[in-house]
């Protein structure tokens, strides 16, 4: 498999908290407890500008809690995070809200898409654009002062439909889209919004094989446009095409971060995956909750 | 039976004064529901505050007309920020339990005896005499119009006839919002506010100015409904009040400009169509009077108004103008 890596992250030692040569998001101690769980537990750790990263983790490690602290829709009960230039603090005036973090550069998809089902296709690609001088209440009762900028807008949204390959989807409500276009409506629409960076969470999930290949496809094109990704994935094929880096959790802290061909071989990421069962196939993490029987019946 | 004056009558209902009075109710409601997904089920506190604020100031206080008006609109949206704030940022089920208690409470308040001693509030009696200033400015104040059979003064003429004009404006506005950007925020939130969120919107805010805008109309509703009956009582803002309001909504299909004007068209039509009808058919016995006589025909009205709705909500679910594709997605 012919795989383009960034060259950025060539000399960075494989260590959980590793300094990058050029990080756009960096987290010190940021931790998260539900009651007595502690949930999220991240003491360092550094996301390099215009690099996809994959974040990976066996069932329940906190992935999705770290990601929506990151995203602002969870507030964390301690940390500081850097995104580009702009400092955030848990518990404090500067916590991050998403609408704020988004107007910043950092929009988020979905791992259950939400698409605005009673919303056409492009008014769901018109709504992600920011900056619109017809969202202010006074402003929008008179629209000669926002008509021009909603042209604009509207022919970068046909434009990345087309892209997207749902320009035919257009005038459809967004509840007519299947389950894979409406994965393709929520990464185009994040987009309108032209983001610095992508969060992406789960976003192959219930996929079928062939539209994952185009969504691989658009992920890397968002790197290609100098965009930095970090993705939730449980799909290791996924995560190993087209990752540059990849940051492992386990209970909620990260044990290891790596290229994907050096965490492939991470002794400690097989056993937080897998425990003892060796030689199992790594794209396949085991189910968290099993029952006492049936691993009675193992032994 | 006397279906001329029956008719005359009906329509006199579906047009007069406690129409028009729903109907702006309905306009603050549908911007809320409708177009935010916000479930105000307060719009009662909204009205009355439109109403008590202009009859007080009127009575107590000696504004004109004009001014009592307008501060009917920072009344609202104080009221509006007190529901708002503690509110908004919780689930939507939340607003709906503390509006329901808000327009209660209010209500219970202007009930209070010892208010009325102090601020002049009117207690249960509720306040009247507040339209003279009014009256002797309307041009059609000694004349008597007809709507066919039905009489009616020119003071309710007047009422009618500016709250029509008042139903247009607000119409007209909420549709210059619903064609923006604005409003694409404010349905976006409807389907999905975090997917709002996600994308760099101020939930909060853009919720907070529907409450506002919807909850100023529903005050002018309220302000109709006081001016045109020559009273503002408690009892009228009960939660029937916004039972009817809702109602009246989901008839005309939430969600679009046109679905206060028709469902609340439809609905007084119907109360006043089978009030006339059960009115007459007790007093000529045409009905036996084990099921139902003059002095209870007034709440079988009301079962018969219930029955349609369940039997339109099972089968209209989008209303009687609702676009029937917008049923067959999944909206929680």
């Amino acid at each position: 498999m012919s795989v383009e890596r960034s060259a950025a992250l060539h000399d960075v030692t494989e260590q959980p908290g590793a300094p990058k040569p050029d990080p756009i998001l960096t987290v010190q101690n940021m931790r998260r407890a539900f009651g007595g769980l502690v949930a999220v537990n991240v003491e360092h750790v550094e996301f390099q500008r215009g690099c996809i990263t994959a974040l990976i983790g066996p069932n329940g490690a906190g992935k999705t809690t770290f990601f929506n602290l990151l995203t602002g829709f969870d507030d964390a009960d301690t940390g500081r995070w850097n995104f580009d230039g702009s400092t955030f603090e848990a518990v404090s005036r500067r916590r991050p809200t998403p609408f704020k973090l988004a107007r910043q550069g950092m929009v988020r998809t979905f791992q259950l898409t939400k698409s605005l089902t009673r919303l056409s296709v492009l008014e769901n690609m018109k709504l992600g654009a920011t900056g619109q001088r017809g969202e202010r209440f006074l402003t929008s009762l008179v629209k000669p002062m926002w008509s021009a900028q909603e042209r604009d807008i509207e022919a970068r949204a046909d434009a990345l439909l087309e892209r997207f390959k749902l320009d035919h989807m257009r005038a459809e409500f967004a509840g007519n889209l299947s389950g894979g276009q409406r994965k393709l409506l929520e990464m185009a629409r994040a987009l309108m919004a032209d983001p610095r960076m992508v969060m992406l969470d789960e976003p192959m999930a219930g996929v079928n094989p062939a539209l994952t290949q185009s969504l691989l496809g658009h992920v890397k094109d968002l790197r290609a446009e100098g965009r930095s990704v970090i993705f939730v994935e449980h799909d290791m094929d996924v995560v190993f095409d087209i990752s540059d880096w990849v940051v492992v959790m386990a209970e909620g802290r990260v044990i290891a971060e790596g290229t994907p061909e050096s965490i492939g071989r991470n002794q400690q990421v097989i056993e937080a995956y897998l425990g003892s069962h060796h030689g199992a196939d790594l794209g396949e993490p085991e189910p968290k909750y099993h029952s006492v029987k049936e691993e009675s019946v193992d032994e | 039976m006397n279906w001329p004056l029956i008719i005359s009558n009906a329509l006199f209902t579906a047009i007069g004064v406690q129409s028009v009075a729903f109907v702006l109710a309905a306009i603050g409601v549908n911007m809320h529901f409708g177009f935010t997904g916000l479930l105000n089920f307060g719009q009662a506190a909204f009205a009355a505050v439109g109403a008590y604020t202009y009859a007080v100031l009127v009575l107590e206080h000696g504004f004109p007309w004009w001014g009592a008006l307008l501060m009917v609109f920072p009344m609202a949206i104080i009221l509006a920020l007190l529901l708002g704030i503690p509110t908004l940022r919780l689930r939507a089920d939340y607003l709906a339990i503390v509006t329901i208690a808000a327009a209660e409470i209010l209500r219970q308040v202007l009930i209070s005896p010892k208010l009325d001693k102090s601020y002049g509030i009117g207690g249960s009696d509720g306040l009247q005499g507040f339209t003279r200033d009014l009256e002797r400015l309307n041009p059609w104040n000694a004349k008597t119009f007809h709507l066919w059979k039905q009489p009616f003064d020119g003071h309710q003429g007047f009422v009618i006839f500016v709250g029509w004009i008042l139903v247009v404006i607000c119409s007209l506005f909420m549709w210059l919002l619903m064609r923006s950007p604005w409003g694409r925020v404010l349905k976006s939130i409807r389907e999905d506010e975090d997917a709002a969120r996600s994308l760099g919107k101020n939930v909060f805010a853009y919720k907070m100015q529907s409450l506002m805008i919807g909850g100023v109309i529903g005050a002018l509703g309220g302000v109709i409904l006081a001016v045109g009956g020559r009273s503002a009582a408690p009892n009228d803002y009960a939660t029937t009040f916004t039972f009817f309001v809702w109602t009246m909504l989901i008839l005309g299909g939430a969600g679009r400009i046109k679905a206060p004007i028709i469902g609340g068209f439809l609905f007084w039509l119907i109360v006043g169509l089978s009030d006339q009808i059960l009115d007459q058919s007790t007093r000529k016995k045409y009905l036996p009077k084990w099921l139902v006589n003059q002095n209870n025909y007034g709440l079988l009205r009301f079962m018969l108004v219930g029955l349609g709705l369940a039997a339109l909500v099972i089968f209209r679910p989008q209303g009687i103008f609702g676009d029937k594709r917008e049923q067959a997605f999944d909206v929680r």
